[in-house]
């Protein structure tokens, strides 16, 4: 069955290009037989990872992307924030903020190939900011809290998060630390029945909007690997100071914060499992959050491609359309299969994970890809836009700024390399400093 | 009067956002790879019944679709908002090209009888054809009274009050139930599929059944001849005075 899907796409290459571009309309391109075996249901999609209740989802979510997000994304922009409580609130009410969390605080149950077709669906948002922040909420401030969490503070802060009636934040990196998570400074003292919270983070997306953070520090003077443990903190706690909105060239509507810790206090049991295991907790959490950010990735290069064929395709230049040009419409083709390369290194990711197999490799690998082609794409599909790709009236200039975060947040690319090279054993021990 | 049972018409049509093309043998319209959604109509159609369900004026919702396999998509999507079964009717390929409100009117009639419904409840016309038949055509076999293009329905003891959008305004009717109500643009505004329910749909029945089990002949009463693209529009001229703006009527011997 597969090898018959293949050979389609092989005989239809133009057809299997224009379909890409709309991941939704690809369920149509199937044979009348594939329909009636259960390893057809995959084909039928035209993917190997999602079903028929994930292109359900993906239906209904486009939906409320293209009548409560979309028409506002350039206000938004403009603005430098997006509303998260009004849109958490609409997507959580539609049971998208919980998709793998314990159906006992509210979420579904469902493994991580529902949260990839979400974060994949998401990418129809017209900006990047609005997705991370959504990612950061589901994926990234909340995984280590549903797994190792206690149950008082999974009702306390689990259960609003996944219903959308609280914004969470994910507190790692610091002004000395972001990719080196090891080497963060902030300290939570353990005195009586409190924790006690000196330091400050930064680079904190929706840290402005945000009721409480997943925070990292230190609680004990043990190896920087030992001696950190995760806390759920409420933003209104005393102490805590919100001391700038930080002015950023792309992911305008989503908000960056920069924030101060005094003698904040905390009661002991806001703690997220073991003490001193918080490192190891983010660790597994980041694995999520690269696969997340990956797939966010996709249906925005899609349509930069889809959009630079069709406008080079009317603009005409030297009495012919660029697109004639051969270095375009070649380009363009490179692209979209290096799209669906990043595509299926995806898939193929979250299938072992969720299979129980340990993905860093694969999931760093995945991000690293996704930086580095989202660059690509978005610088390549500007150059054909020529002087309107240079405005800021075309989503292909604003994707062209929010995508270069891709390379730098959650573990730059170097970072990711570093990953890499010490699961090929490749990586020089001398050098090192985390040993 | 009990809690109606209520059957709502689902039809497959191209999405609303998808620009149609014209096949090139004009035969009809590339609907290959191309997204189809639930008829926005239908949408609201489900939406109303489902309220009605909620205030547990209705006990039980059955979806129906007459199309390709395809349509148990879109009647997943009517289970998901909050359908409670639904039958597809299978028409595939040239049969489906042939099928016409006509008899798709014939195959909701039988259903509404076999499923003793109270009430059909149905899109003012689907945006694919924009016929503008079926509901009509329905109340017309099953002789039962029709309220169409229906802005506000109210239950009221065994008849409806419908308010509905005319020329001239609204006009408010009054029908005796059973009857056939198809819905306007603004009756109400349907609701997303969320997650959980899009989940529960998966497990709610779906049977598949064909015209023939309900006795209904679907050999096509029309010939379609060619589907054309409308005319290309051409560029207009801007004027600068009105002297101006009548001697180019003039030219164009549009006035004397």
């Amino acid at each position: 069955m597969y090898r018959a899907a293949r050979l389609r796409s092989w005989r239809e290459p133009l057809g299997f290009l224009l379909k890409a571009t709309d991941k939704i309309g690809v369920k149509c391109y199937k044979t009348s037989s594939a329909l009636n075996s259960s390893a057809g249901e995959h084909v039928a999609n035209g993917d190997i990872l999602y079903k028929q209740e994930h292109l359900q989802l993906r239906q209904s979510l486009r939906k409320i992307i293209d009548q409560e997000i979309n028409p506002y994304v350039d206000d938004w922009e403009a603005r430098g924030q997006f509303p998260a409580h009004k849109v958490f609130k609409t997507l959580g009410s539609a049971g998208f903020l919980g998709v793998n969390k314990p159906t006992e605080y509210g979420g579904l149950g469902l493994d991580f190939s529902y949260s990839v077709a979400v974060a994949e669906e998401l990418g129809h948002i017209n900006c990047g900011g609005v997705p991370m922040a959504i990612g950061v909420q589901t994926d990234m401030a909340t995984p280590a809290l549903a797994t190792f969490g206690s149950d008082k503070m999974k009702r306390t802060f689990l259960v609003p998060t996944i219903a959308g009636d609280m914004v969470a934040c994910l507190g790692v990196s610091e002004v000395g630390s972001g990719s080196d998570v090891a080497n963060i400074q902030t300290k939570a003292v353990r005195k009586g029945d409190d924790y006690v919270i000196n330091g400050g983070k930064m680079w904190i997306t929706s840290g402005c909007q945000a009721n409480w953070m997943c925070l990292l520090a230190n609680t004990s003077d043990r190896s920087p690997h030992q001696n950190k443990s995760l806390f759920c903190l409420p933003m209104d706690a005393k102490g805590i100071t919100i001391a700038k909105k930080i002015d950023k060239m792309g992911m305008r509507s989503s908000d960056t914060a920069q924030i101060f810790f005094e003698d904040v206090k905390i009661p002991a049991d806001h703690i997220i499992g073991e003490e001193g295991a918080g490192f190891t907790y983010q660790m597994i959490q980041f694995q999520l959050e690269r696969l997340w950010g990956t797939a966010a990735a996709l249906l925005p290069m899609d349509k930069l491609i889809a959009e630079t064929s069709e406008y080079t395709r009317q603009r005409k230049a030297f009495g012919q359309p660029i697109l004639n040009n051969q270095v375009v419409h070649f380009t363009l083709a490179e692209l979209q299969t290096e799209v669906e390369a990043l595509r299926s290194m995806l898939y193929r990711a979250v299938g072992l994970y969720i299979e129980g197999n340990d993905v860093t490799k694969m999931a760093s690998m995945c991000k690293l890809k996704a930086g580095r082609l989202s660059r690509q794409v978005t610088d390549s599909c500007l150059q054909f836009w020529g002087g309107m790709g240079f405005t800021n009236e075309v989503l292909v200039s604003r994707f062209y700024r929010d995508f270069r975060l891709l390379s730098i947040g959650a573990g730059a690319d170097e970072v990711m390399l570093s990953i890499i090279c010490k699961y090929m054993n490749i990586l020089p021990q001398a050098s090192g400093k985390k040993k | 009067m009990s809690a109606l049972r209520v059957l709502v018409g689902c039809k497959r049509v191209i999405d609303y956002a998808v620009k149609v093309r014209v096949k090139p043998d004009k035969t009809g319209v590339v609907t290959d790879g191309v997204k189809h959604s639930m008829n926005p109509f239908d949408e609201i159609a489900m939406e109303e019944a489902i309220r009605m369900k909620e205030k547990k004026l209705a006990s039980e919702i059955i979806v129906v679709s007459c199309g390709p396999s395809q349509c148990q998509e879109t009647l997943r999507t009517a289970l998901a908002m909050g359908g409670d079964r639904a039958i597809h009717v299978q028409v595939e390929g040239k049969e489906y090209e042939g099928l016409q409100p006509f008899h798709v009117s014939k195959i909701f009639a039988k259903i509404a009888q076999e499923e003793k419904v109270d009430l059909v409840v149905l899109g003012k016309q689907a945006i694919d054809d924009d016929c503008n038949q079926t509901g009509q055509m329905t109340a017309a076999i099953l002789d039962w009274p029709q309220a169409t293009f229906a802005s506000k329905v109210e239950i009221d003891s065994g008849s409806l009050k419908v308010t509905r959008e005319i020329d001239g305004g609204l006009e408010n009717i009054k029908v005796k139930l059973p009857a056939v109500v198809t819905t306007d643009l603004r009756l109400n505004e349907p609701r997303y599929a969320t997650l959980p329910n899009i989940m529960k749909a998966k497990k709610k029945p779906l049977t598949v059944k064909k015209p023939s089990d309900y006795a209904v002949d679907i050999s096509p009463r029309q010939e379609v001849l060619s589907v054309e693209d409308p005319p290309v529009r051409e560029a207009g001229q801007k004027v600068e005075s009105v002297e101006q703006l009548v001697q180019k009527l003039r030219d164009a011997g549009l006035v004397a």
